[in-house]
């Protein structure tokens, strides 16, 4: 290719066209964090020169209870993951290595749950839930959130097992190695990254869920999302402490996020697009 | 995915003891008990869409089609499924088209910019859609917001955003587009990553033009993660909750009462659970329908793609 005046246009354009969109989905993150970090009286005046002060993040995570719902996310979305890993994993493993009759449908029944509109199965749940006094608790909230971890789980972890080639399975297995050997000392090490990459997108989707504990959860139990809306209502000259809340509800998917780049993809799409 | 299962796990499980057979089904069990006993009263609800069931009364007796007639004949029902039908297709729209050229334009321009824009642009599709509502109020705020600054520098003042019927589909989309738009390039990018090298290097020695070689080979091979990102931002977006819930509650008005928030406000709000459970049935159908034609759509994509590599 020659690279002529016209070339260099044709670039010089795209570039900005890309930059253009980079600061529509970056700036208002960039706001933001902006102004948690100002003082209520500086809120107003939409510079970007002042005195960053940490008074908002003092107030909302020492003199309100966020670190409270921050550690209800934490319980709901760790617990959902983990669950979802110890019954997730191994039947992973047996749609990906074992031919049974109707496997194919059995993973399409799972994966359609990720479908379901959430509401739909809120609305009977909350009435269930209520009878079995599993309304606005750690374990009926873990339970609801299976819905979204565990699709994505078992559809991911069933990738990984299957990348993996049976001869080598089969030659651990002649060697006499007993199965338990086989799947954890051999297997589980193998599809590690897949493995916790997903585990932690898992967790991020749990951790940014709404509507299940919008509506399963009132008081015991009240995860960020949930509790940032309470900052809603309020006037605005409040914006420091909502600015505040939001950061901080972002920052623990976001950090997740960075880590797990090379598998993103991957579980985004449910394994559909290997990237 | 067939040639995976080569090997000994091939035998033909007729032959095995049932032990080694029911072995499969034991292992899925526990995953398939822990999501069927959510999805129960999934099924309980189609049973109290025929009731009068209220969270008020003890009791609750079978009303036939009143409900699903009340809805049918009501203007509450056609408006919330017209929102919802429009908030799905053009967040969606919008979405796979910007996020096909954000992810063309970063493929092609391989500089500083590009590589750390890949990391960077991840981040909107990591908040909470609650939270992101939140950080565009922040923006779009009249008093406080940035937005609003700029507008004036152009002489456009109090522009309403949320609290005019006008505009406040165009924001919730806007903030939908703001979240979902990184799935797509991530995909598109993906997919442009694993594109074969020899068609194009075939197409450079005919001498086609960029425009020819993008709609008779880049886009083809493309088209099953297209499907792929069609399918999933669709299905999410044609129920979307949280977005709307948290920027307006549905208002200004039924502005934006979709068939979800009418479906949890006649729920909850005001306790009327027979009539609430039609609502989100209806939408329940149309996500499936709409699935199902995707996926079909994509596997003969794939096939096609797959002829275009050879």
């Amino acid at each position: 290719m020659m690279n002529t005046s016209k070339q260099r246009v044709l670039t010089a354009l795209m570039n900005i066209l890309l930059l253009i969109y980079a600061v529509f989905a970056l700036f208002p993150l960039l706001w933001m964090v902006m102004i948690s970090f100002k003082a209520d009286t500086e809120v107003f005046t939409t510079t970007f020169i002042f005195n960053p002060t940490l008074a908002n993040y003092k107030e909302v995570l020492f003199r309100s209870n966020y670190a409270r719902y921050i550690i209800d996310s934490l319980i709901v979305s760790g617990g959902a993951v983990l669950v979802s890993v110890v019954v997730g994993v191994p039947a992973a493993y047996a749609l990906a290595r074992y031919n049974f009759p109707r496997k194919e449908e059995l993973a399409f029944q799972i994966l359609s749950f990720k479908f379901a509109p959430e509401i739909l199965v809120v609305l009977p749940l909350f009435m269930l839930y209520q009878k079995m006094g599993l309304y606005d608790s750690y374990i009926g909230l873990i339970w609801v959130y299976q819905l979204i971890s565990l699709p994505l789980l078992i559809w991911v972890v069933r990738g990984y097992f299957e990348d993996i080639s049976v001869e080598i399975e089969y030659a651990a297995q002649v060697d006499g190695y007993p199965w338990y050997q086989i799947f954890f000392k051999m297997l589980i090490p193998l599809i590690k990254p897949g493995l916790v990459s997903s585990a932690l997108l898992a967790f991020i989707f749990a951790w940014n869920s709404f509507t299940f504990p919008l509506i399963l959860a009132s008081s015991k139990v009240y995860p960020v999302t949930v509790a940032i809306t309470k900052y809603l209502g309020t006037d605005t000259a409040r914006y420091g402490n909502l600015a505040v809340a939001a950061t901080v509800s972002a920052l623990p998917a976001i950090i997740f996020a960075l880590f797990i780049q090379k598998h993103l993809v991957r579980g985004l799409s449910f394994g559909a697009v290997k990237g | 995915m067939g040639n995976n299962n080569l090997g000994i796990k091939k035998v033909d499980l007729n032959k095995v003891p049932f032990k080694v057979r029911v072995r499969p089904y034991l292992i899925v069990a526990p995953s398939l008990i822990i999501t069927i006993g959510i999805m129960v009263p999934f099924v309980m609800a189609i049973w109290f869409s025929f009731t009068n069931y209220s969270f008020q009364f003890p009791t609750h007796r079978f009303v036939g089609l009143d409900n699903w007639v009340n809805m049918l004949t009501s203007r509450e029902f056609w408006n919330a499924l017209k929102i919802s039908l429009l908030y799905g297709l053009f967040s969606t729209a919008i979405e796979i088209l910007l996020g096909l050229g954000i992810a063309l334009l970063l493929n092609s321009l391989n500089n500083w910019l590009s590589k750390v824009l890949r990391v960077l642009l991840v981040f909107p599709l990591m908040v909470a859609p609650v939270t992101a509502t939140i950080v565009w109020q922040l923006m779009l705020n009249s008093s406080v917001g940035i937005v609003e600054k700029l507008f004036n520098l152009f002489g456009l003042y109090n522009f309403p955003w949320a609290a005019s019927p006008d505009t406040a589909l165009m924001t919730v989309i806007m903030i939908d587009v703001w979240i979902n738009t990184s799935f797509v390039i991530l995909l598109v990018l993906a997919g442009l990553q694993s594109l074969p090298k020899s068609p194009f290097e075939s197409a450079k020695i005919d001498g086609g033009s960029a425009w020819f070689n993008f709609k008779n080979l880049t886009l083809p091979m493309l088209k099953p993660s297209l499907y792929i990102a069609l399918l999933f931002r669709l299905m999410a977006a044609l129920q979307e909750y949280a977005v709307i819930f948290a920027l307006t509650k549905g208002g200004p008005g039924d502005t934006l009462m979709s068939l979800s928030l009418t479906s949890y406000q006649k729920g909850f709000t005001f306790q009327k659970f027979g009539s609430a459970i039609p609502y989100i049935l209806v939408l329940w159908l149309i996500i499936n329908v709409l699935a199902k034609w995707i996926v079909k759509r994509q596997r003969i994509a794939q096939k096609q793609a797959s002829g275009l590599e050879g």
